[in-house]
């Protein structure tokens, strides 16, 4: 039976029938790969998702992690399979080979990890975290930080984390109260608390690397005077062994909606819990320079934006593939032009409602999928492509498409997995069906990496208008490339509407920057980020009807389907709000909260 | 030691499988193809053995172009080399063909053990481990749930239905081991790209010095003459309860064999 975690099918289109990674092998850093190479690397996946996560998905969901004794208490499949993912090498897989890796292409590093996000996304949580850790390292850190701390976390020895966020600080991260004040060593003594810290503690590595936000005394206000730190749980001694416990201690786990094998945590920093060289205050390490912290943290949110896109499309995936199987297998009713009531129900698949929900969320989260697969590409090209000329269109294309790449999947995932419920009828609100785990699961994805509020403000408030709009004129310039190669085919009618809608996102944007009043162009910047998100996945549709030629199996069918449904049924929704932009509509801003 | 695994790329037994109606043989082409199950554990036993006695471990396969996946999946698990033997005369071979095929392999190669599954998921005739013992004139220990090598001897413990049996035979032998034996290992990442560089070398009827007449569906010592689909699911026994439920319900379970 295929599986129902993902498409090994739609990944294989999409990976070699549209985004040719194969080609990707020609270039120097990829060279030990082929065709075969990948392949093999996803039948482990597969296989490793579907022995080692999947099967304790529930369980893990049902026992959440306990705070016992300071210590947090969890199911042991979590650490088995965590033991198995890092024994099989999938850890450090993209990274370089210097560092343990294997120089996989980040594309099919994201279709890899896509299997491990779906089969169970609260396990999946701690390496997609100590890898995003193990990269802004590579990228910031000495090397002797590199030696230090990245090593262990690829040999999956230690696990990391990103301590951003505080009780009275998360999106605005200007207003972050932790301080780091430098010692005569050249190290700091961090204090302050953490909050919403995912794998802050745990027992399931020797030690867990930190990498923590603080302002250090007399720097700048807001974000320019915030500076990363490595604060590592155990200090680390000069022969790599663990040395003395840091003066950062768990508080305590937050209970949370989903995601709940992930531990979630509140860490306290430097109340002289521990004493490391005889007194309080936890110590930390500078990465780079002072007060360049935030831009620091964000060179590796920007991929973690595009993996929290690529886990919100999969757990709408995973809910979808469970529909599908449940809508062919489930009888009920009968067609409408049955006139014998003695004749048997039919799959419930049968009936066309049922048909709309399961064709409305196939062409979300295949759309996602092409959506984050083509990000992640763009991060090959920005780092291997064989020009400068290439690398920065690369680096600039996916710049403007992060913000959308984080919160299309994440607004329209959750949604898929509501339709999966509504598929399954009453016995998809039970907890006999996993559905309901894979929403709850799936409802985080809004919410953290920037919630879809700051991803607006930065598509609008930013990407827009960077570097004089040629952010905007790039992504303007590749959609109309795709739709000139739809002239003549039966794509036409879908290139010329796509071609209007941006058009049409051209001319919005200009009369919102021409409001001259910030707030009025801002206010209404979600509905901007919806209408951008839908522009976009219906050309990533129109590139994958393309891709299909003339291939005419059901799977191609099933695309071709789906692109008409997207071009049909949502593409359209993108002119109500452009509508709504354009007449810069002030109801929103208007309203005081006395109103509410 | 040199140890040979004896290895088949099967369809795939969790997905549908079909006989081609053209010639009644296993139609390979629309299958899910992957390596048999039982013999992963028999790989996995060989890299045990190889890793406590050193020597190297040799995959041999006999199969069409395709079954390199399957040889590259015990490559990266860790297997030394390959050997596959693929020739399109061997379509349609029976057992006792494939076996002679096999048997002329191995007389070109070194071994000292030679290990494979109990039983193929396709056509579970169980016999291949028999038939090539009798043609290399060895000993074959069949069925082993666990295995040792020591002092030129290869000792088994045979998995019975009631316990097992110690069964042992001087080297070289042919052991088969079921899915009791072991826990394969998973390919590693570094395994993977290990197999690329890991020498396979193919072979045909001519380079083992068979004829062409000896293998194939015509000369088959047996063929299957016809075959049909498994019966539609027919309808469900409803039994209705006038306070003798649990005895029809024992009554039903003893008519299918269960109890």
């Amino acid at each position: 039976m295929p599986s129902l975690i993902l498409s090994r099918r739609d990944l294989d289109f999409l990976l070699h029938e549209w985004l040719d990674v194969e080609s990707l092998t020609k270039r120097p850093r990829f060279t030990e790969h082929s065709r075969e190479t990948f392949d093999a690397v996803l039948d482990l996946a597969e296989q490793i998702a579907t022995d080692h996560f999947a099967p304790h998905n529930r369980t893990a969901d049902l026992n959440e992690p306990r705070m016992v004794d300071g210590k947090v208490e969890m199911i042991p499949e979590v650490k088995k399979a965590l033991t198995v993912f890092t024994d099989a090498g999938l850890m450090a897989g993209s990274f370089d080979e210097e560092y343990g890796g294997m120089q996989l292409p980040h594309t099919v590093g994201q279709a890899v990890f896509a299997w491990f996000k779906a089969a169970n996304v609260g396990t999946s949580a701690y390496p997609f975290l100590t890898m995003g850790n193990a990269r802004l390292l590579l990228a910031h850190g000495s090397q002797e930080q590199i030696d230090t701390y990245v090593r262990p976390e690829l040999e999956g020895r230690w696990f990391g984390t990103m301590a951003l966020s505080e009780p009275q600080a998360g999106s605005s991260l200007a207003d972050i109260t932790t301080r780091a004040v430098p010692q005569d060593d050249g190290t700091y003594r961090l204090t302050g608390n953490k909050m919403w810290i995912s794998g802050g503690d745990h027992e399931l590595t020797e030690n867990i690397v930190h990498l923590v936000l603080a302002k250090i005394p007399g720097g700048p206000p807001g974000v320019k005077g915030i500076s990363l730190f490595i604060v590592p749980k155990f200090l680390v001694n000069d022969d790599g062994s663990l040395g003395e416990r840091n003066d950062v201690v768990l508080a305590g786990l937050n209970h949370k909606m989903g995601y709940r094998g992930t531990t979630n945590t509140l860490l306290n920093f430097g109340e002289g819990v521990h004493t490391p060289g005889g007194q309080a205050g936890a110590v930390g390490y500078l990465v780079g320079e002072q007060h360049r912290g935030l831009t620091y943290m964000f060179h590796m949110m920007n991929e973690a934006r595009i993996g929290v896109g690529v886990g919100a499309t999969v757990l709408g995936y995973t809910g979808y593939l469970h529909a599908l199987e449940y809508a062919r297998t489930r009888t009920q009713g009968r067609p409408a032009a049955a006139k014998d009531p003695a004749s048997k129900p039919v799959p419930i698949v049968e009936h066309a409602d049922v048909r709309r929900m399961l064709l409305t969320a196939k062409s979300y989260v295949e759309g996602g999928m092409a959506l984050g697969l083509y990000c992640a590409r763009l991060v090959d090209e920005e780092q291997t492509a064989e020009n400068e000329a290439d690398r920065a269109r690369a680096h600039l294309l996916l710049d403007m498409l992060t913000p959308i790449a984080k919160a299309w999947p994440s607004q329209w995932g959750p949604v898929a997995d509501d339709l999966a419920i509504q598929v399954h009828g009453g016995y998809g609100y039970t907890r006999d069906y996993p559905v309901e785990q894979f929403y709850r699961d799936n409802r985080l994805n809004p919410i953290h990496e920037g919630t879809q509020g700051i991803q607006s403000l930065d598509l609008l408030g930013r990407k827009v208008v960077m570097q004089g709009g040629s952010g905007l004129a790039l992504l303007g310039e590749t959609i109309t490339a795709a739709t000139a190669r739809a002239a003549g085919t039966e794509w036409a009618g879908f290139a010329a509407d796509i071609d209007a809608a941006v058009a049409r996102m051209g001319a919005v944007t200009a009369t919102l920057w021409g409001a001259g009043d910030p707030a009025v162009t801002l206010a209404n910047s979600h509905v901007y980020l919806e209408a951008a998100g839908h522009l976009v996945v219906a050309w990533l549709w129109l590139e994958q009807a393309l891709a299909t030629g003339t291939a005419d199996s059901d799977f191609h069918q099933g695309k071709r389907q789906a692109a008409r449904f997207f071009w049909r049924w949502e593409l359209p929704r993108v002119h109500h709000r452009f509508d709504l932009l354009e007449s810069l509509d002030r109801t929103v801003l208007d309203t005081p909260d006395r109103w509410l | 030691m040199n140890i040979v695994v004896l290895v088949k790329q099967v369809p795939d037994s969790g997905s549908e499988r079909k006989l081609d109606p053209a010639d009644n043989t296993v139609a390979r082409a629309s299958a899910d193809n992957v390596i048999n199950e039982m013999d992963e554990y028999a790989i996995e036993e060989a890299l045990l053995v190889r890793d406590r006695e050193g020597g190297e471990v040799t995959v041999l396969t006999v199969g069409p172009d395709s079954a390199t996946d399957a040889i590259r999946k015990a490559l990266s698990m860790g297997a030394d080399k390959a050997v596959h033997v693929v020739d399109d005369a061997i379509h349609g071979s029976c057992a006792v063909q494939t076996s002679g095929v096999i048997a002329a392999a191995l007389q070109q190669l070194e071994y000292d053990l030679v290990l494979c599954g109990a039983e193929a998921t396709d056509a579970q005739l169980s016999v291949m481990p028999a038939l090539v013992a009798e043609r290399l004139n060895i000993p074959q220990l069949s069925g082993a749930r666990k295995l040792t090598v020591e002092g030129g001897m290869a000792k088994i413990e045979r998995q019975t239905d009631g316990g097992y049996w110690a069964v042992e035979a001087p080297l070289p032998a042919i052991v088969s081991t079921w899915d009791t034996i072991n826990e394969p290992r998973y390919p590693s990442f570094k395994g993977i790209m290990a197999a690329k560089k890991k020498p396979v070398e193919t072979k045909t009827l001519a380079d083992l010095g068979l004829d062409a007449g000896s293998v194939g569906l015509a000369n088959a010592t047996s063929k299957v003459l016809d075959f049909a689909g498994r019966p539609p699911k027919g309808e469900g026994v409803k039994v209705v309860d006038e306070g003798d439920g649990a005895q029809k319900f024992v009554d039903f379970l003893a008519s299918q064999k269960i109890v």
